[in-house]
């Protein structure tokens, strides 16, 4: 029998120098080393080093990592094809991720032969997009495309609209002379509720993690922003990453936060760099974390799995981050918007409470705009030059579809609740009069079908069946119990899924057919 | 702590919403939950409704809390055990999963309108137990009795994603060539028999295998001097599989590959 055990598969010289560039390198004459600390946290970087430098992840790279880390290696294994960006195939050194999902497919986007499809990139004002990877001794990843759009805003996208460069950090400055609780006390004071999604108070939130008597506490800032048709958070590091740095440094003196990390998907070269610039100018300990293709990691505690060198499985709550977060420690967890309030609260110049909106699709002039919360829809939608619309996504994949007639709808958290909709992460995605709404719910099925984790049954075997009754609607192919096992599926993914993915997982189906009577 | 489930009011000390619920003799179904493990609370089978809450909550992990509201067998709660369980029979064989069928029976769940499970599709590459993943519901017990629950070898882990999620060593390699010592640790708290020993699995094959008049027999293991407790499962004088009780203090229902396999030499007379 051929010797097949992993850890005799050896790695090549180059995958050894990118793989203990990142772990440290191997204390001379033992493979067994006694570890002072656990060091699994450092499984995905290892693994992403190797990738990025000979294109994919070899047998002996993944034995290396797994041993230097001292993780079984079916373990390593089962983290390692968690990841849609981690290839445990072999394939060429460079390769062109082409974005198939809500706001490219109705530009046209079309997938070359040898590249391969892609979720939802984060540059759907510039739809349609792609990103090319490029392994090797200089790996780089190259977004395209590269330019970028003016935005459209005056308080937080402010210095962005003008060009003003960033003065000195008055508002942290200030947090220092008010003192960690008048910190918290003027957060709790604000109107600010969280802008990833679940509209959390912010106050209430760093207050729970600054009176935690466990230490060490920890901060994160997610910007793993993955929702389909979202790309605020990247224009926001891209050309404001010092707002979001000293956004960071301000809640952690304020929160008692040892150490902080900012978890920056992978198809976020630019901003990775421009905020990992920012970190080291400004001297905070804030440690960059890159994803590896999962849109479940930006559930706060699959991203937590994922930071510790995990599969991004989300756990069950309780415990709350506040309590038992990261390495199990009491964690403020932050999205990149929410952060960049916090300077303007700290200096009260602009008591305005507003929020980003990503348009995109069949519009004249997609792009990012801070409005004020309680704008109506449809003065959004002129600014932008929307087209007359068939429908409007509002709030992701994980959002819902409006009609027509519906979009006065005001833009405000109290609004949005009442109208039963949700303004998600700040997507309004348009579609035009000719464009394909079948094939829009057909890729969202397929979207949570693909992203789902796998933990729980509802999710990982209802996504599947949702997508397989609406091909059978869209197809003809009915047999007449699809309303009902629909039906059937929204409630049990809402109801019993363990985590955000599946309990949204029906929603903008559901709202497709019940709202728009798409597949009706 | 006082917990009201299904309108009765009782007083515990902590545990989860489950402990309480037996407690009062209510019998809620699970899966991936197991005595002697970590709850991993996959599966969801239990949800129950707890009032106050957004969702529906898994019994075998939400600890109690003073004056909890909870309802086991709401429309709600019915509905959704029906609709994980028709899931599951939609995708994964559970013909040899006793406790899975008995509540597909319960719930009347339908898994045929969902869709049909893969055909069989053993994987024998050893001598002494069976892995057919067709059957595997991925309650992730035999990677927690595998890990640091029971017996620290990792062998196995979970791989893939989503619907591709699976039960694998690493890069899916054989098992004499993994990490695996035998113990049968993860055969024994497999639910589905996804996991089975080969003498099982052979007498099954052969449509011999007669749960019903298999005489269960205890005694302690005679290799070395841990004193085990082995329960023989013996049909027609042959020793057909071996366990060890979830609740002996020193097993906690595990055991080495002696333990489990080395029965043979007893029939070899
Ligand atoms: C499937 C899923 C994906 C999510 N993705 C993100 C994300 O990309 N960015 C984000 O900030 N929050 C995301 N969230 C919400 C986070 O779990 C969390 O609520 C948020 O980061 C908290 O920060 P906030 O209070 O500042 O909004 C996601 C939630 C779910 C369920
Ligand atoms: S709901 Fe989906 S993504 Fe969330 S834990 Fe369950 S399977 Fe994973
Ligand atoms: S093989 Fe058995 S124990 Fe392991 S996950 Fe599957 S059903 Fe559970
Ligand atoms: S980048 Fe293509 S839809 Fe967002
Ligand atoms: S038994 Fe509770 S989730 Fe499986």
């Amino acid at each position: 029998m051929p010797d097949l055990k992993l850890l005799d598969a050896e790695p090549t010289e180059a995958e050894r120098e990118a793989i203990d560039a990142v772990v440290g390198a191997e204390p001379a004459g033992s493979d067994r080393v006694v570890r002072s600390r656990p060091r699994r946290h450092l499984l995905l970087p290892a693994l992403r080093a190797a990738q990025r430098r000979v294109g994919w992840v070899t047998a002996g790279a993944l034995g290396y990592a797994s041993r230097r880390l001292e993780i079984p290696p079916a373990d390593a294994y089962g983290v390692a094809t968690f990841y849609a960006l981690i290839s445990l195939e072999e394939r060429p050194a460079e390769v062109l991720h082409v974005c198939t999902d809500l706001s490219c497919a109705l530009k046209g986007a079309v997938v070359p032969e040898g590249a391969v499809p892609s979720p939802c990139l984060g540059l759907c004002e510039l739809a349609p997009a792609s990103l090319r990877t490029i392994a090797g001794e200089r790996p780089r990843e190259i977004q395209i495309p590269e330019e970028r759009l003016p935005v459209h805003g005056d308080k937080l996208l402010r210095r962005i609209a003008t060009g003003e460069p960033y003065g000195e950090l008055r508002a942290l400055a200030r947090a220092r002379e008010l003192g960690p609780e008048a910190v918290i006390a003027a957060v709790k004071a604000s109107p600010l509720l969280g802008r990833g999604g679940a509209a959390f108070p912010t106050g209430l939130k760093w207050e729970a993690v600054a009176r935690q008597p466990v230490k060490p506490h920890f901060l994160v800032c997610n910007a793993d922003e993955s929702e389909p048709g979202t790309f605020k958070d990247r224009v926001i590091m891209e050309q404001d990453p010092f707002a979001l740095v000293e956004a960071m440094a301000i809640a952690m003196f304020a929160t008692g936060c040892e150490k902080g990390y900012v978890y920056i998907r992978a198809e976020y070269p630019l901003a990775q760099r421009r905020v990992q610039d920012a970190i080291d100018a400004v001297g905070i300990d804030v440690e960059l974390r890159i994803g590896a293709g999962a849109y479940v990691c930006g559930e706060e505690t699959a991203l937590f799995q994922s930071i510790e060198g995990h599969r991004g499985e989300p756990r069950n709550k309780p415990p709350f981050p506040v309590e038992a977060g990261l390495f199990g420690k009491p964690t403020v967890v932050n999205n990149v918007e929410t952060l960049v309030n916090i300077p303007h609260i700290l200096l009260g110049e602009d008591g305005r409470d507003t929020r980003l909106f990503c348009v995109s699709g069949d519009v004249a002039r997609p792009g990012l705009y801070e409005l004020e919360l309680g704008t109506p829809l449809s003065q959004l939608l002129d600014t932008a030059g929307a087209e007359p619309a068939k429908a409007v996504l509002l709030g992701g994949a994980a959002g819902s579809f409006l009609r027509p007639d519906q979009l006065d709808l005001e833009l405000s958290f109290e609004a949005a609740r009442a109208a039963g909709v949700t303004l998600g992460s700040g997507v309004v995605i348009v579609f035009g009069e000719d464009a394909d709404l079948v094939s829009a719910v057909l890729r969202i099925a397929a979207f949570f079908r693909e992203e789902s984790c796998g933990q729980c049954v509802p999710c990982r075997v209802g996504t599947v069946r949702q997508e397989e009754a609406l091909h059978r609607l869209a197809s003809g192919a009915a047999n007449g119990d699809e309303r009902a096992v629909l039906a059937d599926l929204t409630q049990v993914m809402r109801d019993a899924s363990i985590c955000g993915l599946g309990q949204t997982a029906a929603n903008a189906v559901a709202s497709a057919i019940e709202n728009l009577g798409v597949l009706a | 702590m006082r917990i009201t489930i299904d309108g009765v009011t009782t007083e515990v000390d902590g545990g989860t919403i489950l402990d309480a619920a037996r407690q009062m003799g209510i019998d809620t179904p699970t899966l991936c939950y197991g005595d002697t493990l970590t709850p991993v609370n996959a599966c969801r089978v239990c949800v129950v409704e707890l009032e106050g809450a957004r969702t529906l909550v898994p019994a075998c992990s939400r600890r109690v809390e003073d004056g909890m509201v909870v309802h086991t067998d709401s429309e709600r709660v019915r509905t959704s055990r029906r609709m994980v369980l028709e899931l599951l029979g939609s995708s994964v064989d559970l013909s040899t999963a006793p406790d899975a069928l008995a509540y597909v029976d319960r719930y009347g769940a339908e898994p045929a309108r969902l869709g049909t499970p893969p055909a069989p599709a053993p994987r024998i590459d050893n001598d002494l137990y069976v892995r057919d993943y067709s059957k595997c519901i991925l309650c992730y017990k035999c990677v927690e009795a595998c890990g640091v629950d029971h017996q620290n070898t990792f062998a196995i882990a979970v791989a893939g994603r989503g619907f591709d999620a699976r039960i694998s060593t690493e890069l899916d390699v054989a098992l004499p060539d993994s990490a695996c010592v035998y113990c049968g640790n993860c055969v024994a708290v497999c639910p589905t028999g996804a996991l089975m020993g080969k003498t099982e699995f052979d007498l099954r094959e052969a449509g011999n295998w007669r749960e019903e008049e298999q005489a269960q027999v205890d005694t302690v293991c005679p290799y070395c001097g841990v004193g085990c407790t082995l329960t023989l499962h013996v049909q027609d004088d042959a020793i057909v599989k071996v366990t060890s009780p979830d609740d002996h203090d020193v097993t906690r229902g595990n055991l080495c590959i002696k333990g489990r396999f080395g029965y043979r030499y007893a029939q070899n007379r």
